[in-house]
């Protein structure tokens, strides 16, 4: 393995984790909220196809950033209504929407097949693009790997600085303290349901108009339940999302390395090593009991009624 | 204004009628969507929801694809029931395809009656074997099921595409990725000439009245109920919570097996890249449909399947879009999750009080 070689790898690594990084911390404010949405999948799929679908038409990479997070809120408002006006159990109604968004999204999505768009544009940074190794390595992505990176950030120090991040764990760990001393419990948790849903489609989005930029049905391809399993890797903490993320995005894309690495085994195994992983860093980290019952937001998964 | 109230108890009446209500929405907002989609709504109704059933044939495609989708129903079912999520009966019956095929790509020669129950045993048991992954890891390591479950549907299509494009492929098959066609004795018997339905229906309906059984008249059954409904009560009782998760992914993982045998041995004959069309993932729309009852899912599933088939004739005599099905399904699970509200609450009108002059304050009273 030479730099010639490695470039590349990480280079599309990062590329990989990116559209896992922005669900994840989508996710991950949803669920300090005490909310679990398992729909996660599904909102992916909504904000590739529309995503890719408003790019295609009005040739506006920035509209169809706009467009997959839109739409991807709109179904995270139905999980939100159902949920947590009508209280229907939060793990069913995640899978009905992941259900409802592979429907959809193919549904919505059946013309756009076979047709591609331009990939978002790489940014180009005077002298530190052009760096030897560092500039390919670290200059020249483009804007939503620095964003989602930006993301984690913003996200950590909201949740760990922040009234608002002290608001949204208070209520993800006693609601019914929260709503007690007056702080509205619904109406947060409709607030990190869509911000949940907004990353969800950006992520999607991502996936159709950067990585892969075109159309293919289901496309996410287990990606949003992988970021789901990020969510418990990092222990409900944003900067583990950065770690497990990259660790995921490498493991992906290996696949597309491993011929030049001199790595010969079926490419079937190789894909195989996503998910395979995704099961091996659960049970590394659900391993111990108390770390999950240390981390987990207390409420999580359950429904809040002010009156019960 | 109206608000909603607490029942004092669940309703039996709404449990029932729910699903019904949940239908009815579906074919409702269906019936936009062909406006939408610049259809005649009744026709289109009609040629969906209708014509499909109204033939000898329809009727047993109708059965055929119920088959699997109450086989991996009941399954689910169960594991619902017990607070399990199992969500990857897609692989288990994948694994259950594979296992089956294998018995019958490994007998080319044999045309002896004991072919059969031997291909359904291995799926039987290569979709639990498939569905203990999950179990154990959730029991030894506390992973969480769901996920694992899920992650192990796609290791699945990966080994099956493997098989196919590789050590199973057929040598005379022109390179397409599928294994060679099964001999006569390796596929189900078809029930009435000229259908496809073939003997796994009755064997699923033998699954449902078992599964009813098991539910309502057996210990395990019961245990696996209370802890669904009621944990800490089961947990003081002393069920085995552990006894509970292997039950419920063994059972449905190897219903999900057999599904995937019907498929191979029954419409498919084969190995194929793909031997499901979604049917572990309906199968969970399934089992809410069908209120986690081995009946109901009977009911539910041949629902489903008037979807999968209506979706094929919509598409075959209206040009409709294939993806409409999928869009139905999900429509089918919200609309229920939402009506189901209604069985836990009900609808108060609000009523106008003068608020009390003084406010009275109850000693002791939990505000």
């Amino acid at each position: 393995m030479n730099a010639e070689q490695l470039i590349p790898f990480l280079a599309s690594t990062a590329s990989a984790a990116t559209p896992l990084i922005l669900a994840a911390v989508g996710e991950l404010v949803t669920e300090r909220s005490g909310v679990l949405n398992l729909g996660l999948e599904g909102m992916m799929l909504i904000g590739a196809v529309a995503g890719f679908a408003v790019t295609l038409a009005t040739g506006q990479p920035g509209l169809g950033l706009a467009a997959a997070m839109a739409a991807a809120m709109g179904t995270a408002l139905i999980f939100g209504v159902l949920t947590l006006t009508l209280q229907a159990n939060q793990v069913a109604t995640g899978l009905a929407l992941t259900l409802f968004g592979i429907g959809l999204s193919a549904f919505v999505g059946r013309g756009l097949v076979g047709q591609t768009v331009d990939p978002l544009p790489h940014l180009h940074f005077p002298l530190l693009s052009d760096l030897p190794f560092f500039g390919p390595l670290l200059f020249r992505f483009d804007i939503l790997v620095y964003g989602s990176v930006l993301l984690v950030v913003a996200v950590g120090w909201m949740l760990a600085y922040t009234r608002l991040g002290l608001v949204i764990r208070a209520v993800g760990e006693s609601p019914f303290s929260a709503n007690a001393i007056g702080y509205p419990v619904i109406a947060l948790r409709y607030g990190t349901v869509l911000f949940g849903g907004a990353m969800a489609g950006l992520g999607g989005a991502y996936l159709s108009m950067a990585l892969t930029p075109l159309w293919v049905e289901g496309m996410t391809a287990g990606r949003g339940w992988i970021a789901l399993a990020l969510v418990v890797f990092a222990t409900w903490k944003p900067r583990g999302v950065l770690l497990g993320a990259y660790l995921f995005g490498g493991v992906t894309v290996l696949q597309f390395h491993a011929q030049g690495f001199g790595i010969a085994v079926p490419s079937e195994v190789l894909s195989m090593l996503p998910y395979l992983a995704t099961i091996f860093v659960l049970v590394l980290i659900c391993r111990n009991p108390k770390t999950i019952l240390l981390n987990r937001p207390m409420s999580l998964g359950q429904n809040f009624r002010a009156d019960a | 204004m109206i608000r909603l109230e607490a029942r004092t108890e669940a309703s039996q009446k709404m449990m029932l009628a729910s699903p019904l209500i949940a239908a009815l929405a579906m074919l409702v907002t269906g019936s936009m969507l062909f406006v939408f989609l610049g259809q005649d709504p009744f026709h289109a109704f009609y040629v969906y929801f209708i014509k499909p059933a109204s033939t000898v044939y329809g009727v047993g495609e109708l059965l055929l694809k119920a088959t699997p989708l109450t086989l991996c129903g009941v399954g689910l079912a169960l594991g619902f029931r017990a607070n399990v999520g199992n969500i990857g009966a897609d692989g288990q019956l994948t694994m259950g395809a594979i296992a089956g095929g294998c018995v019958a790509l490994y007998f080319p020669d044999v045309h002896a009656a004991w072919l059969l129950p031997l291909m359904l045993l291995a799926g039987a048991l290569g979709g639990m074997a498939w569905a203990a992954i999950p179990a154990l890891l959730r029991i030894r390591y506390n992973a969480n099921e769901i996920l694992v479950s899920l992650m192990l549907v796609y290791v699945a299509y990966l080994v099956l595409s493997y098989l196919v494009h590789g050590p199973l492929r057929d040598p005379e098959g022109f390179n397409f990725p599928q294994s060679r066609m099964f001999q006569d004795a390796a596929l189900l018997p078809v029930l009435v000439h000229g259908l496809r339905v073939n003997a796994a229906f009755p064997l699923a309906l033998v699954v449902v009245a078992a599964a009813w059984f098991f539910c309502d008249r057996t210990l395990a059954g019961f245990r696996m109920r209370v802890s669904g409904i009621a944990p800490a009560a089961a947990a003081y009782a002393g069920f085995s919570e552990r006894r509970n998760v292997w039950l419920s992914f063994l059972i449905s993982g190897a219903l999900a097996g057999l599904a995937g045998v019907g498929e191979v041995a029954g419409p498919i004959g084969q190995l194929q890249p793909s031997v499901s069309t979604g049917y572990g993932f309906a199968a969970i729309i399934v089992a809410y449909v069908g209120r986690l009852h081995p009946l109901g899912v009977l009911l539910a599933a041949l629902l489903m399947s008037l979807l999968y088939i209506g979706g094929e004739s919509a598409q075959m005599e209206l040009q409709m879009p294939s993806a409409i099905t999928g869009l139905f399904q999900g429509l089918l699970l919200f609309y229920l999750l939402a009506a189901d509200l209604f069985i836990y609450y009900r609808f108060k009108p609000r009523l106008k009080l003068a608020p009390p002059a003084v406010p009275v304050a109850e000693p002791g009273a939990p505000s």
